[in-house]
């Protein structure tokens, strides 16, 4: 059986699935303080019943190194930079032990000047003497040509917890990104490994020794162990976990959005043929453009808890919730309020719901069951606009070539997936308003661990050659090889598959026909005088976000 | 974090699968390192700068600048109509305020091309910064535009597009003529009777230096836009003066490039030559794009840079000197020149050869002008090539008056039956373009 569990802000969902479908189901509330506690209590109450060996998989979204980032709470990192020429790197800076070295290599990989170990001496033994144990170095172009990474790594010497390395951690070019994201690993990485050995090391007391999963922005996930090296992936994994979620219940062939439909926001994404779009660029945290692989989401502040109010003469709601719904005790009106005066959610907070909503409507000179009508009208019409606004953000990334520019795909979807506490309400109007056909995801109240349990290993590789310097370098895997005038971008190809299907493996997964893609498959010759003096080859492959491969019989038995 | 002190907005458009041949320099390749370059720096990461995806130009787009022989389909590829698009979606960007300043990073480039069109020349086939030009003008009802163009090579399409147009100031400067392709751009070339003094030709010394480009720049450049007031500052940005172009002769540095940017402070920059594609074409583009996002650019620098190997020789210092004096007196003295390049109403003819160097087509044109103190004046154009193919075009200039109106429609309504494969008239004051094909009956 395979366990899922999603922490959120105010509660954790878990569950347990077997090739029944649905075994268990249960939730517990977020301790925001010790996640620890949190994410033990849902493990202990979804197992409470169950033989320890019949789980034989355990994958955990959680909040930790989001809110460690965005709160600030983590240790004093070290940060080593080398700009070379071009914008001023110190202009980048990420943290307080911040140093800018020299060296620089070229957009080919070539070495321009060399570092100066003294600086890096001088560099370490101050980091050194103020107790820092963790440090990332990041070079420009490193992902061309890592040698002065590798060559300050050496300088650091043995001193240090971990150093993270800037090629390591994304094949894309992109230095600033690059930095961000080496100093995000390096900063997460103490909490992050704490905090899953003690989890790893309570359930092994209790007898569950099957390594631990950790779901990652991508919508994909890869054990603990291999955790360690890119902990700052595991940010941001929530909305994620929803769309993951949603897949089993995905047409196929066609494009659909799903939203997630929450108290305070809507959470929107986009599949094609049942694989969610993933964001070119990578997450944003906490003020840091990261290269960190995200689902390409959208998150609006509209909800079934936004607050509603009386502004120049107008409605407004959201985008800040201030509490829950009056119904429920809350301190505002609400779009869950308006659905309480509508009669489409009945209940005993309807008397409160009515008196809020009547005093908007003294406002406006209109009866209550007008101005819910127009709330209700208005949160749907917000969702179905900026969903538009999103496909047509996606169909407006600029390509670089003519076929792409004249045939490339436009993104048209027909179908939209709901989810969250208000989407059954939601459902009917979304359909009528936006005239696509709208389904709502059975077992919402769970997709999020439904996902997390049922998302696949994904990973990227990244393969670059220059045939006239005679290598062929897979930077985040640590590889160059020797190549001939010869190599040929299918050879490129073939190499860059090997590699994910060996990263797929290290990372707790596979990398099946089915699973895996070519995204990128560039290739120039080089022209210098008037012969072609060798090619240049950019391979790009991954394996997509989607489920493992045993789901469709669990998924088939989640609607009933 | 970086914020851009005027928000700039760039279409890059580097079209990684069209070559005018495998070995040529306009090829796939071209821009790759460029790409490289821009994207390891994040200069799309920097706030307030934004990327766009090119539009592409329409048919009519194109027909409000050139004629086409024998249609636009046969001398444009896709690629092109995608560059153009490229110009015309940063030119948009701009005149809706949504960006300050933009750039037009993109290739096929096009300051070759000229009004008649057989064929490419120059690596051009269609001008992408008059398509723009006229583009704005059409839709934002624009009306003085100046063109700067630093490309090494003259910009003779450019010229040749506005010869007659008094409402459009085109400023060249470029290694000397005597020296380099394509052999114009002469000081004493300065525009038709109609718009004369508003084409100014400074050729430059073979190894002019960032001193020489800067001293022109502040000397002649500036003063004669702060004269002109141009409501839109168009740079046709080409990057062939730096030292390590395989195709010309100059010593300008991308560090030259960049203040000359932070000193035109052009509206819209759109890419045209540079061959250097490793060592100056990465370089200079992020200089550029710093300059005009005006984000510090003091610390970009080519591998090979090496002041002392490009120092500017004094004998061309003092060239420069001379050269910037006499264009001035030029500009000064073009109200008097006007007076004296023709009588109003008359005709003014002129007989021109062309060569086609990238497509091997000769052309030979036969223009008239009718001299106008009204408005830019109505022309013709006869041109043949020897590929056989013979037309005429009409052009009725923007804001004609009625008398150049009726000399304009004359001519294309007067246009013998027989010996024209086509007849164009492009009446730029209803913004129309007609076709009268003598050869099919009922045209
Ligand atoms: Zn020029
Ligand atoms: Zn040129
Ligand atoms: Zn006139």
């Amino acid at each position: 059986m395979i366990i899922g569990l999603d922490v959120g802000g105010t509660h954790a969902d878990v569950v347990l699935l077997g090739t029944e479908g649905l075994v268990a189901s249960v939730k517990v509330p977020t301790d925001a303080g010790d996640l620890f506690q949190t994410v033990l209590r849902g493990l202990e109450e979804i197992t409470a019943d169950v033989h320890p060996e019949t789980i034989h998989r355990i994958v955990l979204s959680t909040t930790l190194t989001t809110n460690a980032i965005i709160q600030g709470q983590v240790p004093p990192v070290g940060m080593i930079v080398s700009g070379g020429p071009g914008i001023d790197p110190a202009l980048f800076r990420t943290n307080e032990h911040y140093f800018t070295v020299g060296g620089a290599i070229d957009h080919r990989g070539r070495i321009v000047e060399a570092v100066d170990p003294r600086d890096i001496k001088a560099i370490a033994k101050q980091l050194r003497r103020e107790g820092i144990r963790q440090v990332g170095v990041v070079g420009k172009f490193s992902v061309r040509n890592p040698v002065h990474e590798i060559e300050i790594a050496r300088i650091l010497g043995e001193d240090f917890d971990k150093i993270f390395l800037g090629h390591r951690v994304a094949g894309s070019l992109n230095f600033p990104r690059r930095i961000a994201t080496t100093y995000l690993n390096a900063a997460v990485h103490p909490v992050h490994k704490q905090f899953f050995i003690a989890v790893q090391r309570s359930l092994t007391e209790k007898g569950l020794s099957v390594p631990i999963r950790i779901l990652k922005a991508d919508g994909g996930n890869m054990q603990f162990a291999a955790s360690i090296d890119f902990p700052a992936q595991t940010a941001l994994s929530g909305p994620a976990a929803s769309v993951m979620g949603s897949l089993a219940f995905a047409p196929d062939e066609d494009e659909a959005l799903v939203f997630d439909i929450g108290g305070t926001t809507t959470d929107m994404a986009i599949l094609v043929n049942g694989v969610p779009l993933l964001d070119p660029a990578g997450i944003e945290l906490g003020g840091y453009k990261t290269l960190i692989r995200a689902l390409e989401t959208h998150s609006i502040g509209m909800g079934g808890d936004s607050a509603v109010r009386v502004e120049n003469g107008a409605l407004k709601i959201g985008p800040e919730r201030r509490g829950p719904a009056l119904a429920y005790g809350g301190p505002v009106p609400t779009p869950t309020d308006a659905m309480f005066v509508l009669e489409m959610i009945r209940g005993e907070g309807r008397q409160a719901a009515l008196d809020g909503i009547s005093a908007l409507g003294a406002q406006l000179g209109m009866t209550a069951e007008a101005v819910a009508e127009k709330i209700f009208d208005a949160a749907c019409h917000s969702i179905i606009d900026a969903a538009e606004a999103m496909v047509a953000r996606v169909n407006s990334k600029p390509v670089y070539t003519v076929h792409e520019m004249l045939e490339g795909h436009t993104v048209k979807p027909r179908k939209i997936l709901v989810l969250g506490g208000p989407a059954l309400y939601f459902a009917h109007r979304l359909e009528e308003i936006s005239g696509y056909k709208v389904g709502v995801i059975p077992r919402w109240k769970v997709a999020n661990a439904i996902g997390a349990a049922l998302a696949r290993t994904t990973c990227e590789v990244t393969v670059f050659a220059d045939t006239e310097r005679g290598i062929a370098t897979a930077p985040e895997e640590n590889y160059t090889e020797n190549v001939s005038s010869r190599f040929s971008g299918e050879e490129a190809v073939q190499l860059a598959y090997r590699l994910l299907r060996d990263k797929a493996a290290r990372l707790g997964g596979t990398a099946e026909a089915h699973e895996v893609e070519v995204v990128e498959n560039l290739q120039f010759n080089m022209v210098r005088g008037f012969y072609t003096s060798g090619k240049n080859i950019r391979v790009r492959v991954q394996v997509k976000p989607g489920l493992i491969q045993d789901y469709d019989p669990v998924a088939g038995r989640l609607t009933d | 974090m970086i914020v851009a002190r005027h928000k700039t907005g760039l279409v890059f458009f580097p079209a990684f699968d069209w070559a005018i041949s495998p070995t040529h320099p306009e090829r796939e390749e071209r821009l790759l390192y460029t790409q490289d370059q821009v994207f390891e720096e994040g200069l799309f990461d920097i706030e307030g700068i934004s990327e766009f995806k090119p539009d592409l130009v329409t048919v009519n787009d194109v027909q409000r600048v050139h004629f086409c022989v024998p249609d636009p389909w046969s001398v444009m590829t896709e690629s092109h109509f995608i560059s153009a698009g490229g110009a015309k979606t940063i030119g948009m960007a701009v005149m809706d305020k949504r960006v300050e300043r933009g750039f037009a990073l993109v290739r096929p480039p096009g300051h070759h091309a000229m009004r008649v069109v057989h064929g490419s020349r120059g690596f051009c086939a269609v001008n992408i910064e008059a398509i723009m030009i006229e583009f704005i003008r059409a839709a934002y009802k624009v009306r003085r535009v100046a063109v700067v163009d630093t490309d090494c090579h003259h910009g003779d399409g450019t010229q040749d597009i506005y010869w007659h147009d008094p409402d459009t100031l085109f400023i060249s400067l470029h290694q000397d003529g005597r020296t380099l392709y394509p052999g114009t751009g002469f000081t004493n070339e300065i525009g038709g009777p109609n718009a004369t003094g508003m084409t100014i030709n400074i050729p430059l010394p073979p190894h002019t230096g960032d001193e020489g480009f800067l001293h022109v720049m502040r000397e002649a450049v500036m003063p004669i836009l702060k004269e002109f007031k141009p409501e839109v500052v168009i740079n046709s940005a080409g990057q062939d003066n730096h030292f390590s172009d395989p195709i010309t002769n100059m010593n300008f540095s991308a560090q030259g490039y960049a203040a000359l940017t932070d000193m035109l402070k052009p509206d819209i920059c759109v890419l045209e030559g540079g061959y250097s594609i490793e060592g100056a074409l990465p370089y200079v583009n992020v200089g550029l794009i710093l300059a005009l996002a005006g984000v510090d650019y003091s610390r970009v620098r080519e591998p090979a840079y090496d002041p002392k190997r490009i120092r500017q020789p004094a004998m061309v210092t003092a060239r420069i000197a001379e050269t910037c004096k006499e264009v001035l007196a030029i500009w000064d003295q073009r109200e008097r020149l006007r007076e004296r390049a023709g009588d109003p109403g008359t005709l003014i003819s002129r007989e021109r050869t062309l060569f086609y160097d990238t497509d091997n087509i000769v052309e030979r044109q036969k223009e008239t002008v009718r001299v106008c103190r009204e408005c830019g004046g109505a022309w013709k154009v006869d041109s043949s090539s020897d590929r056989r193919k013979r037309i005429l075009a009409v052009h009725i200039p923007r804001h004609a008056c009625r008398a150049c109106q009726q000399t304009g429609y004359d001519w294309f309504d007067q246009a013998p039956v027989t010996g024209f494969d086509k007849v164009f008239l492009q009446d730029r004051t209803k913004d129309q373009f007609r076709i009268k094909d003598p050869q099919s009956p009922g045209a």
